[in-house]
């Protein structure tokens, strides 16, 4: 992978997305092993550098990059000097004066971890930046449904939920489109964006990937979820009641809620996805989550092997099914 | 119609300009008196003395030689943000009119979101008296329209009035307030001045970096939507009719917008607009960069882009040109507004709003012109008499008598935007890099050569 930074899917090739599915193939094996340790990253220096609040992401960076051999040092906002109000500028130059040889950054504002990439020379992965992006969570996504259903090229992902504020969205839909998924994006009117369809469509022109509309957005999710071979439910927070662009969170469940009834009408042996952490009888039912066709703890599992792959690539790894 | 007599006070109150000079061999273009054509211009002691070929110099006039050049007057720019008092660390009123002359600009009118706000006689006086003692060009003032711009009392309309601003506004912010705004127009007919409306519905616009579409869906970045805009445009119109007030709508960006202009105007309400540089020439693709158009000079969520009213995109752009062409906008205005680099070095939302631009205006205006969206004389109509008409400013024309301030510029000439070499301290451009065709060479000031690039 001939790139210094990962910072969302929509520039990714199918090819690279390739490389990246086959290459956590491989750090799976290796987190079957008893002793789950290589040594690609030894002497390595990454560094969590996490503006916004997170368990699992940045835990499952850490516990990556550690199997990989890396020293990691985590930088959270809280207890940092951010709170002295230390400009994400100035925190990126004395990472780099500190010999970081990787960052990982969650940010709060769309667009951060382009800025930080542009001014270090250590790679940078993107962790989540505002609404904007989340290509790690997008691949361990592929990754699972590739493991689980065989193929991801003529699925059909249904996504449902605040799809205008999701970063996970965004990058799903990327990763999905590019590797010739259909994508259905499903939320009430107002948590759909305005014209995500069209930007994925001329980005896909533009790598010159050539459908017809694998992109397509609807408010109803019977339709949705009509022939869907993964349901995708993304958590949907109470302040969007609180802002005005939902009436009611139980308005939302009864009307966009992932239920057992609702799953039925997708194709049989249809997979569930969430990116977590949940709101239980919001957005997904308890026995959806926990249910047969659930593969959420397996995306968890999968997310180690992901930023593995991800981190040993940038590293200068070569791909491949050994490690 | 506003008090020519204050206008005319100020003009000849800046006592520094008073040279006298003689241009010749340019071809003259002033769209206030109809000439297009190869002639000669004399200024004496500060004013216009005659324009024709063969015109006598004037004793002890420098002699310019204008052969295969433009001579027009000096423009006007009615929405410049000279920072000063209060953000001096983004512009002083000396750097701003240093870059206004560099950009061809003789006359502008500083907006009054300073610190403090310009809305008592001290604060006109501080920027008259600095303008004329460090200013390189003619300054008139534009008065808050509300107590410290903060949109809930009147200012002092009148006082300010007494002062010698030229017009109202609270440009940064809007007068969301119907029955505030209806009261500000109501009132501002005891001076004539227009009121100067900064149209943006803040409950729409919550959050907002860039404009609502398909860039800002990619982005991830929340979005201006076009009716934020349109609502507030739309109302005022209405507001103006009810008052019988003269509106003037800031820096239209929505094609939308035009509409509701023309609707009203259509009815007889007194209702003017302007439109910037960067809305006539760039698009909300620039915030997405080298992804989204192999051709864009930019990486993506540059915040040299960041702007408000927000880049739309380019059906908005070719209805502004269409606009200017047809009349429904009568003239451009920069919106300079420079920031620091601590302003714009930070991430998309943290950064700060606007572009320093009265050095690159001239070079933006003409590609529209060599891109055949104006001709030559409507853009040099835009930039002179048809702003000093919207404000009444004796201005923009080279009528004999009239103060002898002149552009000379070369509308071939390439250059490369070079920000670190701006007379502003704004060094926030998007055309960085950027080549541009049409220069001003000289720009003079009461005949006074005050910027020269002849060399």
């Amino acid at each position: 992978m001939r790139r210094k930074d990962v910072l969302d899917l929509d520039d990714f090739t199918a090819d690279e997305l390739r490389e990246v599915l086959e290459t956590t193939a491989a750090m799976k094996e290796v987190l079957a092993r008893p002793i789950r340790r290589v040594p690609p990253l030894r002497g390595k220096t990454i560094v969590n550098c996490f503006y916004e609040a997170s368990t699992r992401t940045r835990v499952s960076f850490e516990l990556a990059a550690k199997n990989l051999s890396a020293d990691v040092v985590n930088i959270t906002a809280s207890g940092s000097s951010v709170e002295k109000g230390e400009t994400l500028v100035d925190t990126t130059r004395t990472l780099q004066a500190l010999g970081a040889d990787m960052v990982v950054m969650r940010h709060g504002a769309s667009g951060a971890p382009y800025l930080v990439a542009r001014e270090l020379e250590a790679s940078v992965i993107n962790a989540g930046d505002g609404w904007h992006a989340h290509p790690t969570q997008a691949l361990l996504d592929l990754f699972t449904v590739q493991s689980r259903l065989g193929s991801v090229e003529g699925r059909r992902i249904a996504i449902i939920g605040d799809i205008l504020h999701s970063r996970v969205a965004r990058s799903a839909t990327w990763g999905f489109a590019t590797l010739g998924a259909n994508v259905v994006l499903c939320a009430p009117p107002t948590l759909l964006p305005i014209g995500f369809a069209d930007a994925v469509h001329t980005g896909l022109r533009a790598k010159g990937i050539a459908t017809a509309c694998p992109v397509t957005v609807t408010h109803d999710l019977g339709e949705a979820l009509r022939d869907a071979d993964v349901i995708m439910a993304l958590r949907v927070q109470r302040e969007r009641m609180d802002t005005g662009l939902l009436p009611s969170l139980r308005e939302y469940a009864r009307e966009w809620g992932i239920t057992r009834e609702r799953i039925a009408q997708a194709r049989f042996g249809a997979i569930v996805m969430h990116p977590g952490p949940m709101n239980e009888g919001v957005e997904i039912s308890p026995e959806v989550a926990y249910g047969p066709q659930s593969v959420i703890e397996a995306q968890v599992t999968n997310g180690v092997a992901v930023r593995m792959a991800i981190m040993y690539l940038l590293a200068g790894g070569r791909a491949g099914p050994a490690v | 119609m506003s008090n020519p007599n204050n206008a005319i006070r100020l003009a000849g109150a800046h006592g520094r300009f008073l040279g006298s000079l003689v241009i010749r061999g340019g071809r003259v273009i002033d769209p206030a008196q109809g000439i297009d054509a190869i002639t000669d211009i004399a200024i004496r002691d500060g004013f216009v003395e005659a324009v024709g070929v063969g015109a006598d110099a004037p004793p002890g006039a420098q002699v310019i030689d204008a052969r295969g050049l433009i001579v027009t007057p000096g423009f006007v720019d009615l929405h410049t943000h000279l920072r000063e008092p209060g953000f001096e660390y983004r512009e002083t009123i000396a750097t701003g009119t240093a870059a206004a002359a560099a950009g061809g600009f003789t006359t502008v009118c500083a907006m009054p979101n300073t610190e403090p706000a310009i809305d008592t006689t001290a604060v006109v006086d501080f920027i008259h008296d600095t303008a004329r003692r460090q200013g390189s060009v003619r300054v008139y003032v534009i008065g808050a329209i509300t107590r410290g711009r903060k949109g809930k009392a009147l200012a002092d309309l009148v006082e300010l009035a007494n002062a010698g601003v030229v017009a109202y506004s609270d440009d940064g912010d809007c007068v969301t307030d119907s029955a505030l705004m209806r009261n500000a127009l109501a009132y501002s007919r005891t001076t004539g001045r227009p009121v100067v409306q900064h149209a943006e519905d803040r409950a729409l616009t919550t959050g907002a970096q860039m404009h609502e579409g398909s860039v800002s869906a990619r982005l991830g970045l929340p979005g201006w939507p076009r009716a934020a805009e349109e609502v507030i445009v739309a109302r005022d119109c209405e507001l103006a009719a009810l008052t019988g007030a003269h509106l003037h709508v800031a820096h239209v960006s929505s094609a939308g917008t035009l509409d509701f202009i023309r609707r009203a105007r259509s009815r007889g309400v007194h209702v003017t607009a302007e439109v910037t540089p960067h809305h006539l020439t760039l698009t909300d693709a620039l915030v997405g960069g080298h992804w989204w158009s192999a051709t864009a000079s930019l990486p993506a969520y540059d915040t040299r882009t960041k702007v408000n009213p927000p880049l739309r995109e380019t059906p908005d752009s070719l209805a502004m040109a269409a606009g200017l062409r047809d009349g429904v906008i009568d003239c451009i205005a920069t919106d300079h507004a420079p920031h620091g680099i601590t302003d714009k070095h930070c991430e998309y939302q943290a950064a700060a709003s606007g572009i320093s631009n009265l050095e690159t205006a001239l070079g933006s205006v003409l590609a529209v012109v060599h891109a055949g969206g104006l001709t030559l004389v409507e853009a040099i109509a835009a930039l002179t008499i048809r702003p000093a008409r919207v404000f009444g400013l004796a201005a923009g024309s080279l009528l004999p008598g009239m103060a002898g301030d002149v552009t000379i510029l070369d509308p071939d000439r390439e250059w490369c935007v070079d920000p670190a070499q701006f007379r502003s301290k704004g060094r926030n451009t998007p055309l960085a890099g950027h080549l541009l065709r049409g220069q001003v060479i000289q720009t003079i000031v009461g005949g006074e050569v005050i910027c020269d690039r002849s060399a």
